[in-house]
């Protein structure tokens, strides 16, 4: 076996396995780092097909964005997560039904296509050639041909980040805050008084 | 030699343990937002591996989007949960009627 199928088939037994832990562990903060360990595997599967570029791309936004965002809200979230667990073994007959047959389902159309479809005739896996690199090949082509979908997965962000702060603001009442613009607006006539205080006879409330 | 075969059987792989793990954790939220996680990442895997052996880029493009969309998916998925566990007290989602006339 060559080094890259001793590659591939590591990675792909990690991301699966971990993929299966993420599933099953008891507790959501080992199905998170269960999660990191599989987003990590299938960078590692990108790297070896040569799609260099996505596979960083999946590190910075899942590893570094979307696991840690997880990782956040189940350490927030004061929750008995033992309760989670009683369903599990009254739906483990279904679920696994349903999965099997998808997977066998999967891998049918997946071997047929492989074998028979478009890509039956290249079986070298594309390495970027001609001096340009994967990103570059990715960089030519979205700027260009893919801008405006570029423009709406951008707007795509701002919606979910707008969306994501409107939902989860909250004004609280009865907390008292300074308000700058009514300390800036005072003037004398409003901020002081001036009284005529007779002596012996003190200041009246 | 590893070809497209075996890159499609580990994204089927991925997606059946997502679909799997939506089925059996029914009341946890947060495991099944991540099983969506696992479903979307079978298919980039799938997208990418077609694009490599299909010797065309676009495939890798639309993977960037599927990305951008899963991102924004968790990220407003989580706001939900959180707003629905302060309104609860819990993220039990077995129940989650309150929308119910």
């Amino acid at each position: 076996m060559s080094v890259q199928a001793v590659a591939f088939y590591l990675l792909a037994l990690v991301s699966v396995a971990s993929a299966g832990c993420v599933v099953a562990a008891r507790n959501p903060v080992h199905s998170v780092l269960f999660l990191i360990t599989t987003f990590f595997s299938a960078a590692g599967l990108f790297v070896l097909m040569g799609a260099e570029f996505l596979a960083m791309l999946l590190v910075v936004v899942y590893v570094g964005a979307v696991a840690v965002l997880f990782l956040f809200v189940v350490m927030m979230l004061n929750v008995d997560f033992s309760e989670f667990r009683k369903g599990f073994a009254r739906y483990m007959p279904v679920g696994g039904l349903v999965a099997g047959v998808l997977l066998i389902e999967m891998i049918m159309v997946s071997s047929i296509v492989a074998t028979r479809g478009a890509a039956a005739r290249n079986d070298a896996p594309f390495v970027s050639g001609a001096g340009i690199s994967n990103t570059e090949a990715i960089g030519r082509v979205l700027y260009t041909d893919y801008v405006y979908f570029f423009q709406a997965a951008g707007l795509v962000l701002l919606v979910a980040m707008i969306g994501a702060i409107v939902l989860t603001l909250r004004r609280r009442t009865g907390v008292r805050k300074q308000v700058i613009a009514d300390q800036v607006g005072r003037t004398p006539a409003t901020g002081m008084d001036i009284v005529q205080i007779k002596s012996g006879a003190g200041v009246p409330e | 030699m590893i070809g497209l075969p075996q890159y499609l059987g580990v994204a089927a792989m991925l997606f059946t343990i997502g679909v799997f793990g939506i089925f059996v954790n029914r009341k946890n939220v947060i495991v099944i937002l991540m099983s969506i996680e696992l479903i979307l990442l079978a298919v980039n895997i799938n997208l990418v591996a077609f694009s490599v052996f299909l010797h065309d880029v676009v495939g890798q493009i639309f993977a960037m989007f599927v990305l951008t969309v899963a991102a924004a998916e968790a990220a407003v998925g989580l706001a939900i949960l959180v707003t629905f566990f302060r309104n609860r007290g819990d993220i039990a989602v077995d129940d989650a009627s309150l929308m119910k006339g």
